[in-house]
């Protein structure tokens, strides 16, 4: 479940926490927990490293609470602590330097040239019911390039905006918007041609179909 | 002033999200209306968008949040 923040909520929650009523930040951190996991995934790309690194942002970020000035978002904030445990820990193993840490700064070039169809027919949701269609769509997201793969996951499955994610990932919206575009790309190309066999068959003999 | 389709191809993502302005709409609006390339290709990217927001795709490990919040109750009870 995706829940948009509620930042009247968070800051009485956070007040309250700091008061003493410790037991809220489970309350406060729930939210968050979705966009830390997948934005740590994406980074470290190790489930199991990945769960170890979101339990240490958690804590982290009830450490440092105090220090949360509320100037951006707080699901925002927490995001930030993950990214920097991620590249933290990236930085720490330098075998995985070349796919991982040098590959966040490359934004230039690539061919974003989109795979040609003459005609489109929509995928339903329901075909996600399908194992095999969910199963494609990870793959082709973990085979993008790092730096559009964090933004991909940010805007389009965790649904934060523009902005939210520009600061989560520490650059600019311009950068945010380039990089959505040429990951949206490369998923169209590698997707469309193989979605199509999930769309509904076209033209029953008799009537419109189901 | 007509555009082409390569022009089309570099504002897919800003018009899907509903972020080109209204000169620039009507522009792309006007081409699609009869490039059965680019309409597919837009439509082809926005379904692609719309699947990979479903939560069945990306769902958290089995016991992610449990695991998560029995660690985070040992931290607030210390």
């Amino acid at each position: 479940m995706k829940s948009a923040p509620n930042p009247e909520f968070e800051a009485e929650c956070i007040r309250r926490i700091l008061q003493g009523e410790k037991h809220l930040f489970h309350d406060l951190i729930r939210p968050c927990e979705r966009p830390i996991y997948f934005l740590l995934n994406s980074l470290l790309r190790n489930e199991a490293e990945a769960e170890d690194a979101a339990q240490e942002t958690v804590i982290k970020a009830y450490r440092n609470l105090a220090n949360f000035r509320g100037d951006s978002q707080f699901r925002t904030w927490v995001l930030s602590i993950a990214r920097n445990e991620g590249l933290g820990r990236i930085r720490k193993d330098q075998s995985r330097r070349e796919d991982s840490l040098d590959a966040l700064m490359d934004e230039q070039g690539g061919d974003y040239t989109p795979a040609f169809l003459t005609s489109w027919r929509e995928v339903p949701m329901e075909a996600l019911e399908r194992k095999e269609l969910g199963e494609t769509l990870r793959k082709a997201i973990e085979g993008l390039p790092a730096i559009y793969r964090n933004v991909l996951l940010l805007r389009d499955i965790e649904e934060m905006d523009v902005k939210e994610t520009a600061a989560a990932l520490g650059i600019t919206e311009g950068s945010v918007k380039v990089r959505l575009h040429r990951a949206r790309a490369l998923l169209q190309r590698d997707l469309a041609p193989r979605l199509k066999g999930f769309a509904p068959k076209r033209g029953r003999l008799f009537g419109w179909g189901a | 002033m007509r555009i082409d389709c390569k022009h089309v191809w570099d504002y897919i993502s800003d018009y899907i999200d509903g972020e080109v302005d209204a000169e620039l709409r009507a522009e792309i609006d006007r081409h699609l209306e009869t490039c059965e390339l680019c309409s597919a290709i837009l439509d082809s990217t926005r379904n692609v968008v719309v699947l990979v927001a479903d939560d069945r795709v990306f769902e958290l490990p089995a016991g992610f949040s449990e695991r998560l919040h029995q660690r985070l109750e040992r931290e607030l009870t210390t």
